[in-house]
């Protein structure tokens, strides 16, 4: 699990004047689940497309196995890509489409006919062989991306907003089956999506990026329980942000009052970005909290209510599954472990 | 009737007066003979075209259409090819330059090629002026081919590049992250997305290409004859309205079963074409 099996070594890219990726160090272990996520134009589709082949980095290296592959041509890289558009060949039916590239390499044609149907097993999609691809629904023909790509074994599988055109209740199907075909066929996942939900469910590792920059690494836990920046904070989940001052190691100051967090080697009276989700805030009676502010409206969410609550000098987003009627005055508070802190100025760059 | 119909109208008597009454006009003629004393219905007509002098024409016609076709097809695929990739930076002064020839009267074009490669025409001049061998093929099989092409080729890479500009530009990537080289990707993905632009292409430097007669007429010269020569004599020269019809018929006739082959091949591969 610990092997590297592709790696990016300061990889930047420039599209004309624009600078699309900054110096992007990135390694993908065997057998792993990994996210490019961020918001749309942040450079996660063009590692993709790096890591593919189908663009050149304009610095950097790109290695497979500890080989430079970096000006190798698509058609030689033991990579398989499903594309955002799925991007079928409209002009073969389903058997053909998923044995394309079984045929390029020469495989005797009764053996390729055997892959392809255990590939449409697989992909629920048994007895399509011969359907034309116009005839296929849109979660029919991602399936049908999915198992061209799949059926040639490939080390690696580049994902490009696979679910994106889906909706809602079959995307949320397509990623359980996803991430089960991960883990059943053994194969790394490279997967690239702007929802961050989707991220956290499918991924082993996801990658934060923005303005072509990578923002955090880490596991779906660390990314949402420590965000290591306010754009992270910002980007996965809702978050409340407000300016505090580090009074000294594990005291911070916000919104008037001294609260206790569990950070630390800040310096002392520095100012500082204090990052709280809308689920930490709690809400208590008036008189018992160390915040308090005016209810100023309440939206019904299905599992929770979203309710803005005006306190003095900020108006705080609180999660909660108890609703407080518009206009009431309640007291809030934090908990010292849901209180993270992060230096300022470093929003994008780190 | 609604008030639809009404605007049809106009339509509908230009129709009638322009192409249907021509077209049994011809039926008409084609299908009588003149007997002196009054017209009467005879297949003479048919049954003289299958004269072999007359078979040879049709072939000839049929054979110098195909080969001028399938040149432009050579000359127009890869220029329709390039045309349509993104990278090709002049390509508007390319598009430019294939169109201008068009706006310029189809007549002149050709008497154009005429002064070019006459014995003493500017081509001729310029090679004996640099002591080259000179070239004579005004008046052959050749210059009538040539003028063809010439006349024609747009026809061929319009169509071509259309169809290969709409391509998706990821179909060919996802043909390359399968394995395939640049090779492979053409004959697989690229040729076969193109089919309904070629045939777009052959159709439309075909039909004019057999029934030409101002090209083997100005490049052939007069001894050249091709079945459009062949039909606008009968009607300028011989006076035969009757055998000029049938010859016309006979015509239609074989390029709506070409074009049906061609159509019913274009269905089967989708996509839009001009049939």
């Amino acid at each position: 699990m610990d092997e590297k099996l592709l790696e990016l070594v300061d990889v930047s890219k420039k599209f004309d004047i624009t600078e699309a990726l900054k110096d992007i160090n990135l390694y993908i272990r065997r057998n792993e689940f990994v996210t490019l996520l961020g918001p749309s134009g942040c450079g996660k589709t063009t590692i993709l497309r790096i890591i593919g082949g189908f663009e050149q980095p304009t610095t950097g290296k790109v290695l497979f196995e500890g080989q430079d592959i970096t000006s190798l041509p698509p058609y030689k890289r033991k990579v398989n890509t499903v594309f955002q558009r799925y991007a079928l060949f409209p002009h073969m039916d389903v058997f053909e489409n998923i044995a394309f590239g079984l045929n390029i390499k020469k495989i005797p044609n009764d053996e390729i006919e055997k892959k392809v149907k255990k590939m449409l097993e697989l992909v629920n999609l048994s007895g399509y062989e011969e359907r034309t691809i116009d005839s296929l629904s849109g979660g029919q023909q991602q399936r049908v991306a999915i198992a061209r790509a799949l059926v040639n074994e490939p080390d690696v599988l580049l994902l490009d907003e696979p679910l994106a055109a889906l909706d809602l209740k079959l995307r949320k199907g397509m990623q359980i089956e996803l991430k089960n075909m991960q883990q059943s066929l053994g194969i790394t996942f490279v997967y690239v999506t702007h929802d961050q939900e989707e991220a956290l469910t499918m991924s082993d590792t996801v990658v934060v990026m923005n303005d072509g920059v990578i923002q955090q690494i880490g596991s779906p836990e660390d990314i949402y329980n420590e965000p290591r920046n306010v754009f992270v904070a910002d980007f996965i989940g809702e978050s409340n942000i407000l300016d505090g001052i580090m009074i000294k190691d594990y005291l911070v100051e916000f919104g008037g009052q001294k609260f206790n967090c569990v950070d630390k080697g800040f310096g002392e009276n520095r100012p500082v970005d204090v990052v709280i989700r809308p689920e930490d805030v709690k809400i208590v009676g008036e008189e018992d909290g160390m915040l308090t502010g005016r209810v100023k409206s309440v939206i019904f969410k299905g599992v929770h209510y979203e309710m803005l609550v005006e306190s003095q000098d900020y108006t705080w987003m609180i999660h909660s599954t108890l609703m407080e009627p518009v206009g009431k005055m309640i007291g809030l508070n934090i908990l010292p472990d849901d209180i993270h802190i992060m230096a300022k100025g470093r929003r994008s760059h780190e | 009737m609604n008030r639809k119909s009404i605007i049809a109208y106009p339509y509908v008597i230009w129709m009638v007066l322009f192409i249907v009454v021509p077209i049994l006009l011809v039926f008409y003629y084609g299908f009588t003979v003149d007997t002196g004393a009054g017209a009467k219905f005879s297949l003479e007509n048919f049954r003289r075209f299958f004269e072999p002098v007359y078979l040879m024409v049709l072939l000839r016609s049929f054979a110098l259409a195909a080969l001028s076709t399938f040149i432009c097809l050579l000359l127009g695929y890869p220029l329709a090819m390039i045309l349509a990739s993104k990278d090709f930076e002049r390509k508007n002064i390319m598009l430019l330059l294939l169109i201008v020839p068009m706006w310029m009267n189809f007549l002149l074009r050709t008497y154009a090629w005429l002064t070019l490669l006459e014995k003493k025409g500017i081509i001729n001049s310029l090679l004996s002026a640099l002591n080259l061998p000179t070239i004579n093929i005004i008046y052959t099989t050749k210059a009538v081919v040539l003028g063809m092409v010439y006349n024609f080729l747009p026809f061929m890479v319009l169509p071509i590049y259309t169809v290969l500009s709409k391509i998706d530009k990821s179909v060919i990537e996802a043909a390359q992250d399968l394995g395939a080289n640049s090779l492979t990707t053409f004959k697989k993905v690229i040729f076969p997305l193109s089919l309904p632009g070629v045939i777009s292409g052959i159709t439309m430097v075909f039909m004019p290409a057999v029934t030409t007669f101002v090209i083997s007429r100005l490049l052939g010269g007069g001894h050249y004859k091709l079945i459009g020569n062949l039909i606008e004599q009968q009607f300028l020269s011989v006076y035969d309205w009757n055998f000029g019809s049938a010859i016309s018929i006979i015509m239609m006739i074989v390029i709506l079963i070409s074009m049906g082959i061609l159509s019913k091949y274009e269905e089967v591969r989708e996509g839009g074409g001009l049939l």
